[in-house]
């Protein structure tokens, strides 16, 4: 007797038509499955260090990262690049920038330590933001390290700090300004329009207690223009000018910051972030030509800082997870619920992340709500996505999710999952290992009434 | 369950339901049960002939065959 | 004598529906200009009533909303090529414009050639830019003002006086008479297409439409204006005449020359009463009446395609001046097998 051997199974749907399209041919691109990471299977990394997983390619951070710096030094004579530790400040992370010749640029006393721990030289951490701690501010001047004042506040703390001290701590200023972007971040530094900028530096000078040695902006996040960033660099270096013309003083640096956008896709605009979003070398070529044109003389040309972080990393990271279950909504809609969800992969708030099936499929598509794992109604990864169909178990890949989710997750419901890092040669490495009940209770302490 | 009157199906897997005017298109497998139906075959027969026919657990069938059922009440395909 | 080869033309735009897409007029222009020619649609939606014009199309097929990027359309349009031997390709729609001039090289790679503008003039001339643009080009437009929150409202209004034209970023515009009307449009606006809102001065007088076409190098080849006798409610042609006028050839020779505008444009204009012309707006493609461009001896689209595929084309010269065209709707039939064919295969 012979067995019929059985014809392969799929999950049986109909649907719709109407007057759109079909989205076979919409958004094809989602539809390639993705089945390893530099090599690495999606399954095997599931099954070695579980799910949902970080994965990180460092092949790709130092491409990125050389790329970028290409970008500028073939452009401009003086370029260094600062690692914006709040990006992504997993050490693993920050010693591959600093292998590959980037400062560090931090934002609080904890990722002040944590770059002299990544044995960053203290001359090499750039030190922004409003909160600097009295105690952070003297370990960075006697770390000698470049302090960003941010406030009048911190400009008079700084001074009293410094009075018993018998150092004079290099400082810049951080200047707000107008470049024709909106919002305008005037809540960081001081304003340069209206003369705030200038009146710090004037202060800096007459104390005398201070060395300016640089300028800083930063003028948003996620820039889609490049010609705010010629406006920026204009208006640093008239500062510049007008501090070597009245005070005699030669900025060594100007410190342009970051905001330059990954290309991911912001929610709500019409077409997808990698057609639209300037590349680092169209933000290049805008800030070098203005200062170069500027007029500085060749020997006072400044040193050209830059603090990117997004741009370097988000598409280095992925974060791979597991269908849960399927269900279908009230109005017929299918639901799929994700092992993840907005407090593990923050950015869903702001993007529509790009999500692939790990495995093969068949050409039917469904569109679906991606739930994540959270008894919350606004655990949404994605609002309407169209995909192949999903069937608990299987694995997806969520692109370019290396800037700030594993910053800014938090454990709510469920743990903080592990991030791999897959080395050159292709060989993952646990970077951080998954929560656990016993870390998540290690600050917690009980009262004796209680025990 | 069953089937409206005159729904209309192509090998193509199109269902046209001439009382509303809506068009569906089925996957090769919503497309046979449809038929199944149209024949007047019981739910049970059909599980059946599928369970028989392709490879899947019965489990797995029994879900998909009530999610499909209920996407055709959805269409307004089912008496 | 050599039969003159068969040119196939790739077109989008078949949505000929009650605010319509230039596709089908550009069709009906194509096949008066050439002899030899075959007419593959490109649509986005099922229904697009141009697929179904079998007379016009000869066949359709589906391409990806502009949303799903630059990469996925260029796929599709290989895979059109591979079928269809594609010799040139027209996009009808301001929306996909972004998309196909970045494909541009890749589909003259494949041998598709298109004809238009840089991302660069694209850019200058959208509204948001417009203030500017006029500025830079000393081309009249209506005064306007870029506001990104509603305490601009005022200051603008100011300086604008009142009535202004509110506009939002993408579509729409409504004309305020005061404070309370111009605030209710700003939150309308901001609700639907977000911010910023563009501040407009109003400038009363007659609107004039100009479809031309640029060869960028700053010469025009051909130059229509038409005036809109009656409109629908949703403010499209639905009949207009073309109008014999010195000055409104000159404003587009001028667009031309300081843009270097290549491909097709049409300029919104606005007369007033003192003669002078306001930019209103400049659409980057030609319009959904482009058709009576050829009515009048000018074949916009037909010169178009020949430039595209590298032929030289002289600037006309003459039109014929009280030319109209009444629009008309005309219900097509055919079978729903058509409907689900390509709403299932994405080809018809």
């Amino acid at each position: 007797m012979i067995t019929m051997e059985k014809l392969k199974y799929e999950r049986p749907v109909i649907r719709k038509m109407n007057t759109g399209l079909m989205n076979k041919f919409g958004t094809r691109t989602e539809f390639e499955p993705v089945k390893d990471i530099d090599g690495v299977p999606v399954k095997s990394l599931i099954r070695q260090f579980g799910s949902p997983l970080f994965v990180l390619s460092e092949k790709r951070i130092r491409r990125n990262y050389q790329s970028a710096v290409r970008a500028f030094n073939t452009r401009y004579p003086k370029v260094q690049f600062a690692w914006s530790y709040k990006t992504n400040y997993i050490n693993a992370v920050c010693k591959v920038f600093h292998q590959e010749g980037s400062w560090a640029e931090v934002v609080s006393g904890f990722e002040y330590r944590k770059a002299l721990g990544n044995g960053v030289p203290g001359e090499h951490i750039i030190f922004n933001g409003p909160d600097k701690k009295p105690g952070d501010l003297l370990l960075a001047v006697e770390n000698n390290s470049l302090i960003h004042i941010d406030h009048f506040d911190e400009l008079f703390l700084l001074l009293s700090l410094c009075k018993p001290l018998n150092r004079k701590p290099r400082v810049a200023i951080r200047v707000n300004m107008d470049t024709g972007v909106y919002p305008l971040w005037d809540r960081f530094g001081f304003n340069y329009e209206n003369g705030q900028a200038w009146t710090a530096i004037t202060r800096i000078m007459e104390s005398g207690k201070l060395n300016l040695v640089g300028l800083h902006c930063h003028i948003g996040t996620f820039m889609l223009s490049t010609s705010a960033y010629a406006v920026a660099a204009r208006k640093l270096c008239d500062l510049a000018s007008r501090c070597k013309e009245q005070l005699q003083v030669a900025v060594q640096y100007l410190d342009l910051g970051g905001g330059f956008p990954s290309t991911n896709t912001l929610k709500g605009s019409y077409l997808p972030g990698i057609d639209t979003v300037p590349s680092v070398d169209d933000f290049a070529e805008v800030i070098t030509t203005t200062i170069l044109d500027y007029g500085f003389r060749p020997d006072e040309l400044p040193l050209l800082i830059l603090e990117s972080g997004r741009v370097l990393i988000d598409d280095a990271g992925y974060l791979l997870g597991t269908v849960i279950a399927n269900k279908r909504l009230s109005d017929g809609r299918r639901a799929t619920i994700l092992d993840f969800g907005v407090n593990t992969l923050f950015t869903s708030f702001w993007y529509e992340h790009k999500i692939s099936p790990a495995q093969d499929f068949t050409h039917h598509t469904e569109d679906m709500v991606l739930y994540g794992p959270l008894c919350m109604n606004i655990d949404v990864v994605r609002e309407n996505i169209n995909l192949p169909l999903l069937e608990p178990g299987d694995h997806v890949v969520t692109h370019k999710v290396g800037a700030y989710n594993m910053t800014q997750w938090m454990q709510f419901i469920s743990m903080r999952p592990a991030v791999v890092m897959i080395d050159q040669g292709g060989q993952p490495h646990v970077i951080r290992k998954a929560e656990t009940l016993d870390y998540l209770q290690v600050p917690e302490s009980m009262p004796d009434h209680l025990k | 369950m069953k089937l409206k009157p005159n729904i209309a199906t192509s090998e193509n897997g199109f269902i046209f339901n001439p009382a509303t005017g809506d068009s569906f298109m089925a996957n090769v497998m919503a497309s046979e049960i449809v038929n199944h139906l149209k024949k007047e075959k019981s739910i049970p027969e059909i599980r059946l002939l599928l369970l028989e026919k392709y490879d899947v657990e019965q489990q797995q069938l029994d879900r998909d065959l009530d999610d499909l059922l209920q996407q055709l009440k959805e269409a307004n395909l089912l008496d | 004598m050599n039969s003159p080869k068969k040119i196939t033309i790739a077109v989008t735009g078949l949505n000929a529906t009650d605010s319509p897409g230039p596709g089908v007029a550009v069709i009906r222009a194509l096949r008066e200009g050439f002899d030899h020619i075959r007419i593959i649609g490109l649509s986005y939606e099922a229904l697009e009533p141009g697929l179904y014009l079998h007379d016009l199309v000869d066949k359709t097929y589906q391409i990806p909303y502009p949303s799903a990027g630059a990469n996925t359309l260029l796929e599709r349009i290989t895979y059109i090529h591979q079928q269809e031997e594609l010799g040139v390709l027209i996009p009808n729609f301001d929306a996909e414009l972004y998309n196909f001039i970045r494909i541009s090289s890749e589909l003259l790679k494949l041998g598709i050639a298109t004809f238009l503008p840089t991302h660069r003039q694209l850019e200058d001339r959208d509204k948001l830019n417009l203030d500017e643009f006029g500025r830079k080009h000393d081309l009249k437009v209506p005064e306007s003002l870029v506001i990104h929150k509603e305490a601009g409202l005022k200051k603008a209004a100011e300086q604008l006086d009142y009535p202004i034209v509110v506009k939002g970023r993408y579509y729409d515009a409504y004309i305020a008479q005061n404070e309370h009307e111009a605030s209710k449009a700003f939150q309308r606006l901001n609700a639907k297409w977000g911010l910023p809102v563009i501040i407009q001065k109003f400038i009363k007088g007659t609107e004039i439409n100009i479809a031309a076409l640029g060869d960028g190098k700053g010469g025009t080849i051909s130059i229509v204006p038409m005036r809109k006798l009656t409109i629908t409610d949703k403010g499209k042609a639905w009949a207009g005449i073309t109008l014999e006028d010195e000055s409104l050839l000159q404003l587009a020779r001028h667009f031309s020359e300081v843009t270097h505008w290549r491909g097709g444009f049409e300029l919104e204009v606005m007369k007033d009463p003192g003669g002078d012309l306001y930019i209103m707006e400049v659409n980057p493609r030609f319009p959904a009446w482009i058709y009576l461009t050829a009515a009048a001896g000018q074949n916009q689209p037909a010169a178009l395609a020949k430039m595209a595929m590298g032929e030289e084309v002289a600037p006309f010269d003459t039109y014929a001046v009280g030319k109209m065209f009444i629009r008309y709707a005309w219900d097509h039939v055919t079978d729903v097998s058509e409907f689900q064919q390509i709403s299932a295969f994405g080809e018809l």
